[in-house]
């Protein structure tokens, strides 16, 4: 039974339709899997439309997940279109040491949400574009964003792609995560992982 | 070893391990992803089994029961308003007392039109004649699909497996499948003893007259008292080779002397269970886990039940003009106690409004009442609407 202290993160993923947003969330809670960790994740349940805004939230946890609530404060968010920045409150519930990561090609300082979070951006969508001929931000954004806590290896990631993809295309993705790695600061968010808890 | 799935994955990935030989079903959501898993393994050639694409879930039930009859173990899944269009096949699989399985991934039903979770769906079929088991979480809906078919066929009843959509069907979490070898040593092959054999011509289900009608209601609803002798067994033979169970017809957490306890059905049970360790309350209530609904179990209701001052009901379907079904059946069960509980009747998280943590502390509170709720919905938010309809 876990117990108020217990290690408990909560991601929230925001995106639209058709950028793989369920599909980033299952793959980090698999690779917290395979590093030992227990992973949950869910989408919002919304109507399936590309390119209406999308929710998915994943923990990850040192013990397992019962809980099924939605992540309403989470620690951090993984934004894959910025655009969503700016259309409703995607930011709510984001506590004070909150950290967001956006998909973006322009520098931090630029998005006004950085006034107000800790806030790195990535361009994940022109990186998959040009290593894996497809505009799919999400395993760029996980590899930074896993990069940025150190919350599960990265190996663990590769791991997980690993149980979905092969050959010329697991190579592909794993040359990305290493790539969207190297591109973030390593460990910066390190600290805000080891003060969050249940 | 554990791994992590998709609960409807899970889910079909304990279909095929059951060895179906007959899977229909018509796409609606939540249910989907079931039986797009099962049709990539059957195309897969990972599961030989003959996958019939129907145009309506009448159909699909109407199949099903057809292959079973037929000799086949069958299957099929489905949610909400596809469960409703099933309903007159849900009673004549039911009173034919024919063994098969359906995967129920509740959904509300309309009007309005809702995707998401709550149980009025397979609530409102609960008379059809069906075992019904809830799932509290995706480990618990692998283990029980392979327990329906057990039961389904030691019976010689259909068993509804009711997992929640969305909040069950579209997590990922981790779990244990168990193995071939295991699965085939505890299900053995399909067997039903009326299978139609064309060197022993029969007729099902024809013209009955009133010289026999009350006596085939009665054995009906005698072999769903009986059914939970099976559910029981079913779930310790499981526990044996997986060493995981599930609870029979419903289990218990938290302390055994508690006053208060509360009684929930489906996944909602973990989010309370988490709030509960997380709570500085003294006097913690126990949660009361309903895993089965037909048959409703009302000796282990009463055994559980049994001392407390307090019970709150908590259910995810209303019987509009009426108010908590699970809670009139529990009312009901509980009035045979020398000093019943006071039954608090709450729905919650219906149209699949999200159940917060923070709804723990409210029902302790709740249960002070001086009166108990005859029925609400708990979360209700009574500004939306007008003054009258409040």
């Amino acid at each position: 039974m876990p117990t108020s202290g217990d290690k408990l993160i909560e991601i929230r993923i925001h995106g639209r339709g058709g950028q793989g947003n369920v599909v980033a969330a299952y793959l980090l809670a698999a690779a917290a899997f395979e590093d030992g960790s227990f992973g949950q994740a869910f989408p919002s349940f919304g109507p399936e439309r590309r390119g209406a805004p999308v929710t998915a939230f994943v923990r990850i946890a040192d013990h397992p997940v019962r809980r099924r609530c939605q992540v309403t404060t989470p620690s951090f968010l993984l934004v894959q279109d910025e655009a969503l920045l700016r259309t409703g409150d995607i930011t709510a519930g984001l506590g004070e040491k909150g950290a967001i990561l956006v998909n973006s090609s322009r520098p931090a300082e630029e998005l006004p949400a950085a006034r107000n979070f800790k806030l790195v951006t990535i361009p994940a969508t022109a990186l998959a574009q040009q290593m894996l001929g497809r505009p799919v931000p999400n395993t760029a954004l996980a590899a930074a964003f896993l990069a940025l806590t150190k919350l599960v290896s990265l190996s663990a990631l590769e791991a997980a792609l690993a149980q979905q993809f092969s050959g010329e295309t697991l190579d592909r993705n794993t040359r990305l995560v290493r790539e969207a790695a190297q591109m973030v600061p390593a460990g910066a968010w390190k600290e805000l992982c080891d003060g969050a808890a249940a | 070893m554990a791994q992590p799935l998709e609960g409807s994955q899970a889910m079909a990935r304990a279909v095929a391990l059951c060895r179906p030989q007959v899977v229909a079903a018509y796409p609606i959501t939540p249910q989907t992803h079931i039986v797009e898993n099962l049709a990539k393994l059957i195309a897969d050639g990972a599961l030989a089994c003959e996958l019939v694409s129907v145009e309506s879930e009448f159909s699909a039930a109407s199949v099903a029961l057809g292959a079973a009859v037929a000799g086949s173990r069958a299957y099929t899944a489905t949610s909400s308003q596809g469960l409703l269009l099933m309903t007159e096949v849900l009673f004549n699989i039911a009173g034919l007392r024919v063994p098969l399985v359906l995967t129920c991934a509740n959904r509300a039903v309309g009007a309005p039109v809702s995707v998401w979770n709550d149980h009025q769906d397979s609530m409102a079929v609960r008379d059809a004649g069906w075992v019904q088991l809830y799932c509290a979480d995706n480990q618990e809906a692998v283990d029980t699909t392979i327990h329906a078919f057990r039961i389904a066929e030691r019976c010689e009843l259909p068993v509804m497996v009711c997992v929640d959509g969305f909040t069950l069907t579209h997590t990922l979490e981790p779990l244990e499948l168990p193995t071939q070898e295991q699965v085939d040593a505890f299900l053995g092959p399909y067997a039903f003893s009326r299978a139609l054999d064309p060197a022993n011509p029969l007729s099902m289900g024809t013209l009955l007259s009133p010289e026999f009608f009350p006596e085939i209601r009665h054995a009906h609803h005698r072999a769903l008292l009986n059914a939970q002798d099976e559910i029981i067994a079913t779930d310790r033979a499981w526990q044996n080779i997986s060493g995981r169970s599930t609870g029979g017809l419903l289990s218990v957490e938290g302390p055994q002397e508690a006053r208060l306890a509360i009684l929930t059905i489906g996944s909602i049970l973990g989010t309370l269970a988490e709030a509960q360790a997380e709570s500085h309350d003294r006097t913690p209530a126990k949660l009361i886990k309903l895993r089965a609904f037909r048959p409703f179990p009302v000796d282990a209701l009463k055994q559980e039940c049994a001392g407390l001052d307090d019970l709150i009901v908590l259910e995810r379907a209303v019987s509009p003009g009426g108010g908590g079904i699970i809670a009139a059946e529990v009312r009901a069960a509980l009035s045979e106690l020398s000093r019943p509980p006071r039954v608090h009747s709450y729905a919650i998280g219906l149209g699949g409004r999200d159940v917060p943590m923070t709804v723990y502390p409210q029902l302790l509170a709740a249960a002070q009442a001086a009166t108990p709720s005859r029925f609400a919905v708990f979360d209700l938010q009574p500004a939306k609407l007008a003054e009258t309809d409040r």
